[in-house]
């Protein structure tokens, strides 16, 4: 209707919306956006929904969030509280944690929201975490989107960064351990650490100056960073599309799915209500962060049980691990009046490094290794890349050792084992744990795909045992429709691709090693049947299985 | 005066020397120790007490702290450890031990309260000790927020900031601190069973122990403001519940939006 607006000026729309409308319409255009975006089509898989369940818990932070500055005060100066909770009457303690209380108590629906923030935080990191596995485990970083995935892994780490900032304000007796924990990793960094710690936090830690600080970087600065990488995730998906799961009918070139107008539109704003429904519930019946339990900040008590938020817990985990010495063997030293803690500054950035560095770099990585330059927008199915699944799983047990760690305490008292034994056993599958993880998740994944080609070629077991004339039992096999071995024999099996020499004819070292990773890739990959199979075998199945004379097809 | 410089040369006078500085070290220790009880035996237990829980002490303990609870290789001995420390372990169930582990474990206590009487008379007769408290250090009338600051410094690196209890090394660990009575509250703090230190009079003074008490009992009967409290064990128990709970109802939710209706 819109576009025939424009084409007729003498256009005079009937009803008072459609004046409406037309005003608006005339000026920006919206029909035109309105219909390139409505018709953006959305496979449809409930995997597809953890980016939107961050993107409206982040929605719901923002709420939130700005209900708190309303009411919490940053101030480091001390006070004491005369507020209603009568356990810290009369206690010393900073503004901050005074107005954190008083939002707790004394402020109408304080406490509710503050936990809505709270497990909203929560929530918005586990649910960029499960988005990146699918993305990760499905392949969906590849070409055109490894941009996309950086852009993911940015937010990532600006969501961590954002609910660190955030634990801190309350200026309780658990979030100063936290500060603390910081504080030394960034002393623990050679020369320049305690430089660093003294800018950050104004002098000697705790100092008067850390909240009000990290208060301006969680409100401002980081919620605007991840507002603009939000904006960049999104345009770029719509720039891309999306991916889909193969399927009959889905291929490279199209996008099969719902428009996004009108049923996707409503599903996804349904959506975010059911996100905030199960948010409000949880905040409203489950305690969160309950900081007056914990009391104010003061560095001498550190209190059973201390541990960060879920999403700094591995860090955490991987500083419990850490031996102080190993049969005599430091791990401190003081060089020229220097103290290098390794004890300290390999388990705090090592680890870290490691897992971003490589989460960043992966799509490089498979890229350089495959020579695959050509867009993918049909997705794998995680046994279809036995090697990158591995890889993912590896990284996935490395990361929940160390998460596993940053709970060792309660999972002595909890089971009651020795939280000696809890490090010790840590301690070896940290090293040992990604190697079996790997080895395992091939293994499975291989059988797996051998299991499908199986069940493609020779149908799958009905059940039904058959005792034929002379005597041998056998098993009927079904032969699957068409739809269902499509997703059995549709996928891409790269091969191994052997070193090729350079425009020069030249092997190069680089491409030896290239050649290596690819055979240690694909080398026992297991090829999807091909058609000629398939023939050869159908044919030969389903002569069996109509004339069931022929006892050896059967017993195939 | 002449006798004495006279004599300062003699073989043994190093050795009365020594016997001297012993002697004044031993008496003066004697007299801290003693300022230091926790209001030793004020509780007067009748002979026939001392001479049931006797009884009771030889049939019971005697395997393990010996006759005369001497102490033997399985178990220590208990003289001077006070009423107090009886009324605890064995108040608590803690001691008859079930079995040998890292820690004593809590159970239903096996003997009822005369009897438990009986056995820290006889404990108590055997060396000075601390004594089990009086009805008016444990009546919950103290200081709440002192105590809560007493109990954050003291007593949360191991018992946790909530009193919900932590790990220590090689198995043992400090229990959770909900439903025990103040007067084992106070015994606990006076005696340190198992790994807790003692915390004698002079370092948390009896009113102190009472605000500890009066603390624990506030945040134990002010309950959870902010609903369900996940076993007040912090982040761990939050991060898994999100995980578990909230991702799984999500997840729910994912599948029922994105089924076709068929």
């Amino acid at each position: 209707m819109s576009a025939a607006t424009t084409a007729e000026p003498a256009f005079v729309a009937k009803t008072k919306a459609g004046r409406v409308t037309d005003f608006v319409d005339s000026r920006v255009g919206g029909s035109g956006i309105l219909r390139e975006f409505g018709r953006k089509v959305f496979p449809d898989h409930w995997s597809f929904m953890f980016g939107e369940v961050a993107l409206y818990s982040f929605v719901i932070l923002l709420l939130s969030g700005t209900f708190l500055t309303f009411f919490f005060d940053p101030s480091m100066a001390e006070t004491h509280y005369d507020g209603s909770y009568v356990p810290l009457k009369g206690v010393e303690m900073s503004v901050a944690y005074s107005s954190s209380l008083d939002i707790s108590f004394d402020i109408r629906g304080g406490l509710f929201m503050r936990q809505v923030h709270h497990w909203a935080a929560l929530l918005f990191v586990a649910s960029i975490a499960v988005h990146m596995l699918r993305v990760f485990f499905t392949g969906a970083f590849r070409k055109p989107r490894e941009m996309n995935w950086v852009v993911g892994s940015v937010l990532l780490i600006l969501a961590m960064a954002a609910g660190f900032t955030g634990y801190s304000l309350p200026d309780d007796l658990l979030s100063g351990n936290g500060l603390r924990i910081i504080d030394g990793v960034i002393k623990s960094i050679p020369i320049v650490g305690t430089y660093i710690s003294f800018f950050l936090f104004g002098g000697e830690f705790p100092g008067t100056a850390i909240i009000s600080r990290l208060y301006m970087l969680h409100i401002l600065l980081v919620p605007a960073l991840i507002l603009l990488m939000i904006v960049l995730h999104l345009f770029m998906v719509v720039v891309h599309k999306h991916t889909q799961y193969p399927g009959p009918g889905r291929n490279d070139n199209n996008v099969v799915g719902y428009p996004l107008g009108p049923v996707y539109a409503a599903k996804a704003g349904g959506f975010f209500f059911i996100v905030f429904g199960v948010l409000a519930l949880m905040a409203g019946f489950f305690t969160i962060n309950p900081i007056w339990n914990y009391g104010p900040y003061d560095p001498s008590p550190v209190s059973a049980g201390t541990q960060p938020d879920w999403y700094i817990g591995f860090v955490d985990g991987a500083l419990r691990l850490m031996p102080g010495v190993i049969n005599g063997f430091h791990f401190e030293y003081v060089i020229f009046g220097f103290t290098l803690t390794l004890n300290v500054l390999l388990p705090a950035l090592v680890p870290a490094g490691i897992l971003f560095t490589v989460m960043f770099m992966y799509p490089w990585i498979e890229r350089w290794i495959t020579k695959d330059d050509r867009e993918h927008h049909v997705l794998d199915r995680p046994r279809n890349a036995p090697t990158r699944t591995a890889i993912g799983m590896a990284g996935f047990v490395w990361y929940c050792v160390m998460w596993a760690a940053a709970g060792s305490d309660l999972i002595a008292t909890h089971f009651h084992v020795s939280l000696n034994d809890v490090t010790y056993w840590l301690r070896t599958l940290f090293f040992i744990g990604p190697i079996i993880a790997f080895i395992v998740t091939k293994r499975v994944a291989l059988a797996l795909q051998r299991k499908d080609r199986e069940i493609a070629l020779h149908g799958r077991e009905t059940g039904r045992i058959v005792r034929l004339p002379h005597g041998e039992f056998i098993e009927v096999h079904a032969p699957l429709d068409e739809y269902k071995r499509y997703k059995l024999v549709g996928f891409e099996s790269p091969k191994v691709l052997p070193a090729e020499p350079n425009e020069h004819g030249v092997v190069t070292g680089k491409e030896k090693r290239r050649a290596f990773l690819s055979k240690w890739f694909f080398e026992d990959r297991v090829a999807p049947a091909t058609p000629a199979e398939l023939e050869a075998a159908h044919g030969h199945g389903h002569a069996a299985v109509e004339a069931s004379e022929d006892s050896k097809s059967l017993t195939h | 005066m002449k006798a004495l410089s006279q004599k300062r040369r003699h073989p043994l006078a190093a050795v009365a020397l020594l016997l001297m500085g012993l002697l004044v070290m031993g008496g003066l220790y004697a007299v801290a120790t003693t300022v230091n009880e926790a209001k030793a035996s004020t509780t007067s237990y009748s002979a026939n007490d001392t001479e049931e829980g006797g009884k009771l002490f030889a049939a019971n303990c005697a395997t393990c702290h010996g006759m005369g609870a001497s102490g033997t290789q399985a178990g220590p001995s208990l003289v001077g450890v006070g009423a107090a420390a009886v009324d605890f372990q064995v108040g608590t169930g803690r001691m008859p031990m079930q079995m040998n582990g890292p820690q004593a474990m809590e159970k239903p206590a096996q003997f009822n309260d005369e009897q438990t009487h009986q056995l820290a008379a006889y404990v108590a007769s055997l060396g000075a000790g601390p004594a089990v408290p009086e009805e008016g250090l444990l009546d919950e009338g103290g200081d709440a927020a002192a105590g809560g600051e007493l109990f954050r410094t003291n007593c949360a690196m191991c018992h946790n900031a909530a009193a919900a209890g932590g790990a220590l090394t090689r198995g043992k660990f400090a229990p959770a601190l909900a439903d025990v009575s103040g007067k084992h509250i106070y015994e606990a703090m006076v005696t340190g069973p198992q790994n807790m230190p003692v915390f004698s009079d002079t370092n948390i003074t009896p009113e102190g122990k009472r605000d500890v008490i009066t603390f624990l009992k506030q945040i134990e009967s002010t309950g959870s403001p902010g609903g369900a409290d996940l076993g007040s064990l912090g982040p761990v128990a939050e991060g898994l519940f999100v995980w578990v709970a909230g991702l799984g109802v999500i997840i729910a939710f994912t599948i029922w939006l994105t089924s076709r209706t068929s």
